[in-house]
């Protein structure tokens, strides 16, 4: 009777489990199908992409002029070389400012240091809009700041480091013992020399976390770069991208190469470091 | 320690991010409050204080508070769908459905992309893909762009937000699920209750603080809502579809009412002060300890 009952039960389950599968399969597909259509749209002419958008491939054989064109015309190298540049030295001076910060702040029950922390906490819930006018009449009209790299970097910094400095915080107090640091510091090490050879190697699974998240909202940032940069030369990958849809926006070959490419090299990452940037998400997300 | 010395210290360890967060968030913070009282143009060399005008101008800009009742809509709207198509989703995937990890990462896929990039995929998916369709399958909602009238415009904005955020939440539900303790579940269907009602009354009371991140995240990711907006439908056909955030951009840099554009940003801040605050006090407590 168990036998016979479990027997019955097995199979319900096995056909319920196909049965999610195929769901969540389906779901899946409908979420990736726009990445899909572009990639796929990327490689034929305009007047293929318009009758049948639908279609793999086109008659005339794939179309690889559109991701010519695309680079050409968007300056793929030069913007994308600016993303680089502006993305790269903001998250490492980040991590290296916030991990600081937060280590004193941890460490120190000093009144300027609880002042600034608390500051830092509450500022997290202003929205960019808020302090986006202020901020472009100081330093644009102004100080005339407008339209240099490190005036971007200037700013990303000044919008990472409150969450930065908190999630380092969180990380310092519950997992680096204070024991390990004053061990060092009988040894005769002062305070720089204990942070940078105890503290900050053991900062590296929080510091991975804040490095992913800051990467991914720094690199596809548009707004404040938009301000920031006026002149072309300068362009990061979002503001290229704007500018080239605007002008060649009939031109879908080109449109979805560009897309294509200005996707492409996130997606990339994100295959090989997919298990890092996901726990960086979640662990972000739950502070 | 001599006060020196720790000023030195501060100053070492503290010093460079103090200096950005006061240079880019506090004083700007400041300023713009001063800004609200002043008729600067933007460009002018002198500004003229002016008093409340700028606050009172904002309770008479309708336009504003048209943006922000179609951004309360499409929040609502948004927080809704996101949020229950993640947690059907994460239940989904929890149950024993194999690949959790890749199907993990699959959904996540659109939040690796900033709001820009996707509205023009869409933009281009609802202008030309669907209406392609139309051919093979004529029903109405295929027969036009769906970005040429208002409410569809409005839709399509729900729909993409919908599809990007769902799959970050999802991430957090399941994370959520996952942290339920063996015992618990164990324990109640020992006691008779059927899968039905140990996810209604054991596993949903547990999920409450990924609820309260979830809603927090999507509620307010909702409400700043700028890039996407910009790209899908900018703010078209005939500004039926900008949200505040557009609006605010507008008055300050294309009317250059940038006065009267800052005190609109600090009741835009207030309204999503109170409404985050709110929901995260009630979700919290509800929160049940195993």
């Amino acid at each position: 009777m168990t036998k016979a009952s479990s027997h019955i039960g097995g199979r319900k389950v096995t056909v319920f489990r196909a049965i999610k599968m195929i769901i969540a399969i389906v779901m899946l597909i409908i979420y990736l199908f726009p990445f899909a259509l572009v990639l796929v749209n990327s490689l034929k002419t305009k007047l293929t992409i318009v009758k049948h958008p639908l279609q793999l491939l086109d008659a005339k054989g794939l179309q690889w002029v559109n991701y010519k064109n695309a680079i050409d015309q968007m300056n793929f190298g030069r913007s994308f070389a600016n993303s680089l540049f502006v993305v790269g030295i903001s998250v490492v001076l980040l991590m290296l400012f916030a991990s600081m910060a937060a280590w004193l702040f941890v460490r120190t029950d000093w009144a300027a240091c609880k002042i600034s922390f608390s500051a830092m906490l509450a500022s997290m819930i202003v929205p960019f809009q808020v302090v986006m006018i202020p901020l472009i009449s100081i330093y644009g009209a102004q100080f005339h700041m407008l339209n240099h790299r490190m005036t971007m970097v200037f700013m990303n910094l000044g919008f990472g480091v409150s969450m930065c400095t908190f999630m380092c915080h969180g990380f310092i107090k519950g997992n680096i013992p204070v024991a390990l640091e004053e061990a060092a510091r009988i040894d005769g090490a002062g305070y720089h020399r204990t942070f940078f050879t105890i503290v900050l190697p053991l900062l590296k699974p929080i510091l991975s976390t804040v490095a992913i998240l800051e990467i991914l909202s720094y690199w596809n940032d548009y707004l404040l770069p938009s301000m920031v940069f006026t002149r072309k030369e300068f362009y990061t990958l979002p503001l290229a991208i704007r500018t080239f849809y605007g002008e060649f926006s009939s031109d879908y070959g080109n449109i979805m190469a560009g897309l294509t490419l200005s996707v492409a090299p996130v997606i990339l990452v994100y295959l090989l470091l997919q298990k890092y940037v996901i726990g960086g998400i979640v662990a972000g997300a739950v502070k | 320690m001599s006060f020196r010395k720790k000023m030195l210290l501060f100053l070492s360890f503290a010093g460079p991010a103090v200096f950005f967060f006061i240079c880019v968030v506090i004083i700007p913070l400041i300023y713009g409050i001063y800004l609200t009282f002043t008729d600067w143009n933007g460009l002018a060399d002198t500004k003229n204080f002016v008093g409340l005008a700028n606050y009172k101008e904002t309770f008479q800009d309708s336009a504003f508070w048209n943006t922000l009742l179609l951004t309360t809509g499409f929040s609502f709207l948004s927080v809704l769908f996101i949020n229950v198509i993640a947690f059907l989703l994460a239940y989904l995937l929890t149950s024993g459905v194999k690949g959790q990890n890749f199907f993990r990462a699959g959904f996540f896929t659109p939040n690796l992309i900033g709001g820009l990039i996707l509205g023009y995929i869409w933009q281009i998916f609802f202008s030309r893909v669907l209406t392609s369709l139309y051919t093979s399958i004529p029903i109405a909602l295929f027969q036009k762009s769906w970005l040429s009238s208002p409410g569809t415009a409005f839709a399509a904005l729900v729909v993409v937000q919908t599809w990007q955020l769902s799959g970050y939440m999802l991430l957090i539900y399941i994370s959520g699920f996952v942290g339920i303790s063996e015992d618990v579940i164990e324990a109640a269907k020992i006691d008779g209750a059927n899968e039905q009602k140990t996810t209604l009354h054991i596993r949903l009371p547990l999920m409450v603080p990924s609820f309260v991140v979830c809603l927090f995240l999507s509620l307010t990711r909702s409400f700043k809502v700028y890039d996407l907006n910009l790209s899908l439908t900018a703010g078209g056909p005939y500004n039926s579809t900008k949200m505040t955030a557009m609006h605010i951009y507008t008055q300050a840099f294309e009317n250059h009412r940038y006065g009267t554009g800052q005190a609109e940003a600090l009741i835009f801040f207030i309204v999503i002060a109170i409404i985050s605050l709110t929901q995260t006090y009630i979700g919290k407590k509800r929160e049940v300890e195993a």
